[in-house]
């Protein structure tokens, strides 16, 4: 018998694994210098997300790749696809994971004395598991990728081992984790077993069959359905599966909970495409109802909004605020997300990586802010701009941008969410439930200017002196003037996002007409 | 024929997500989380050996599962662990400093 092995192309994979080698690395390096390097551990890692962009960018060009022009294709047994959507995410994971690492310098100076090379090398190879994982064109390998991304943040949420907080956190994002992917896997299982294949575009192919030959399956895969978007709902912190995201974040590192809201928010958008908007798209139709998925993603989104901006206006701690504001955010990428059409997931992209800058910016505002003063409260920031002007401007950009103001970043994504769903809904009467989603994301924006208004009138038009004076360290100030270039620049020059972002709609087969 | 072992991996699912939700003691919710994954391994397993017979991937997929639950379940008990140390107890109630 003629056993044939199949494609492997590691070459497609060669970023990620780059990635894991300079993983393992950073964690010997700080072994071998006895820990003493304080901040040479730190530069490592950043070094490493800098030649894996290198790699990434020479291997999606083609010049990496033997006998191929561009970095796309098939490898590792088809478990393995680099398309535009991979590309576009890869880009974000590394940079969510730069502006990280960037801004935990203050936090390894003091708090993490003994384990900084696990610090950074956990965030690293949790960047690497983001990366398979956008990649993955399987139900296996997604699985995998998503456990990558989730066990080492366990592990870093709970990092500051004799604080409870932390710990606390650990232990509610490792229950909400472990019980989301048990909730996740049990619905992939289903869709394992009406379609008999785990490979997604085969996968879209034969449910397609079945629902076309086996008009009634609806039990069976109602539960896959339900399962599984609780399952992505919990890893997105998306309502009504939201209430450990601000526990978690308020707890654990700064910067990891920065990671948290932008690079695992970003996986687990990954995943529920890949599933639902590639696999499952035959039952993306209110005509289904009630194996609809969309819908009820709806429901979610408008849940999303309504709570995470409503509930975000009495919080006092900037890090539970900026944590409700992501569920809410994570609801205005819903409503791109159930757009599907050709600007629906070009939305998303751009979206994301606006949302990126911003809120990995603030996030580095407030750990900047709490490596100096050990306050989280809103208050503590009264009369800031006077004491620190630059910090308390870039601060305030960055919540104007999550806020949706323009001409920053944030307002063309938030416009370009409500154009998908509009354009969607006035293509086919059959989605009109969408303009109520569009309807209550411009209404919650408002709401949302509220609380992000309230931190800046507290810096800005507070009559009182701060007593804190913020200076920074290099790499933090690097973040920070990253986030605001990223800010300004893909506001007001977007075309080179928004292309490579529409790639996305084009990868899944959403053309314009 | 394959109702039985179906039905086995939803009750087995079932008792683990009920485990998990109610138990206050936190190995108590990780037995509850390794039930839930072994009836998911069930499930997988009961597919590829009653409908897609062709391939192995059910089984190879209830591998990977047993695998990765392993690596969750270190993680988990570390954790369990420091909340012992800064607890001197494995109750989820004492895990409720922070509050909405």
């Amino acid at each position: 018998m003629e056993f044939k092995l199949p494609d492997y192309n590691l070459w497609l994979m060669l970023p990620e694994l780059f990635l894991f080698v300079w993983a393992l690395l950073v964690f010997t390096f700080d072994l071998v210098t006895k820990r003493k390097k304080e901040s040479a551990v730190g530069y490592s890692a950043l070094l490493g997300l800098l030649l894996t962009g290198l790699i990434l960018a020479l291997v999606w060009t083609g010049v990496l790749v033997p006998g191929k022009a561009n970095g796309y294709g098939s490898g590792f047994g088809n478990m393995f696809y680099n398309d535009a959507m991979a590309l576009f995410f890869k880009i974000i994971f590394l940079g969510a994971a730069f502006m990280a690492i960037g801004s935990s310098f203050g936090i390894t100076r003091q708090k993490i004395v003994n384990h900084r090379g696990e610090f950074y090398g956990l965030i690293l190879l949790s960047t690497v598991g983001m990366m398979f994982l956008s990649s993955s064109n399987e139900l296996l390998s997604l699985y995998i990728g998503l456990e990558l991304t989730t066990i080492p943040l366990f592990v870093l949420a709970a990092f500051f081992k004799d604080n409870k907080l932390s710990v606390e956190a650990g232990m509610k994002y490792f229950v909400i984790g472990a019980f989301s992917s048990a909730l996740l896997l049990y619905g992939l299982s289903f869709l394992y077993g009406l379609s008999g294949t785990t490979e997604i575009v085969q996968m879209k192919i034969n449910l397609g069959l079945v629902h076309a030959t086996i008009r009634d399956i609806g039990v069976i895969l109602i539960m896959g359905v339900v399962m599984m978007v609780a399952g992505i709902g919990f890893k997105l912190a998306l309502p009504p599966f939201h209430q450990w995201a601000p526990d978690v974040y308020e707890g654990s590192p700064t910067p990891i909970a920065a990671f948290l809201s932008v690079g695992s928010k970003a996986a687990g958008l990954v995943a529920f495409a890949k599933i639902f908007v590639n696999g499952l798209i035959v039952f993306y139709d209110p005509l289904q109802a009630p194996n609809d998925w969309g819908t009820l993603v709806g429901v979610i989104a408008v849940l999303a909004m309504v709570i995470g901006n409503v509930v975000a206006i009495r919080q006092s701690n900037i890090k539970r605020m900026l944590a409700y504001s992501s569920i809410a955010q994570a609801g205005y990428i819903m409503i791109g997300m159930v757009s599907l059409n050709e600007h629906g997931l070009a939305s998303v992209g751009y979206y994301i990586f606006a949302y990126m800058f911003a809120n990995m910016g603030a996030f580095a505002a407030v750990a900047i802010f709490e490596d100096k003063t050990g306050s989280c409260q809103i208050e503590s920031y009264r009369g800031l701009a006077k004491s620190s002007p630059f910090l308390s401007v870039t601060l305030a950009v960055f919540l104007l941008s999550l806020a949706g103001i323009p001409p920053l970043a944030g307002f063309l994504a938030k416009y370009k969410v409500f154009a998908a769903a509009i354009s969607m809904a006035t293509a086919d009467a059959d989605y009109s439930w969408l303009y109520w989603l569009v309807g209550v994301g411009l209404l919650t924006a408002v709401f949302s200017l509220f609380y992000y208004a309230n931190v800046i009138k507290q810096m800005f038009f507070s009559t009182e002196d701060s007593p804190y004076k913020i200076k920074f360290a290099l790499p933090s100030l690097v973040v920070l003037l990253m986030g605001l270039v990223g800010v300004f620049w893909f506001g007001i020059f977007p075309e080179p996002v928004l292309d490579l972002a529409s790639d996305i709609s084009a990868a899944f087969g959403f053309l314009p007409r | 024929m394959m109702l039985p072992y179906l039905a086995l991996a939803a009750i087995l699912f079932s008792i683990g997500l009920f485990g998990v939700l109610t138990r206050r003691n936190t190995i108590g919710i990780l037995m509850s989380l390794e039930l839930m994954f072994n009836a998911v391994n069930i499930n997988f397993v009961t597919f590829n050996k009653f409908i897609w017979t062709d391939g192995l991937v059910g089984q190879m997929f209830a591998i990977f599962i047993v695998v990765v639950a392993a690596a969750e379940a270190v993680v988990g008990l570390a954790i369990v662990l420091l909340l012992y140390r800064n607890w001197q107890g494995i109750d989820t109630d004492h895990v409720s400093v922070m509050k909405w």
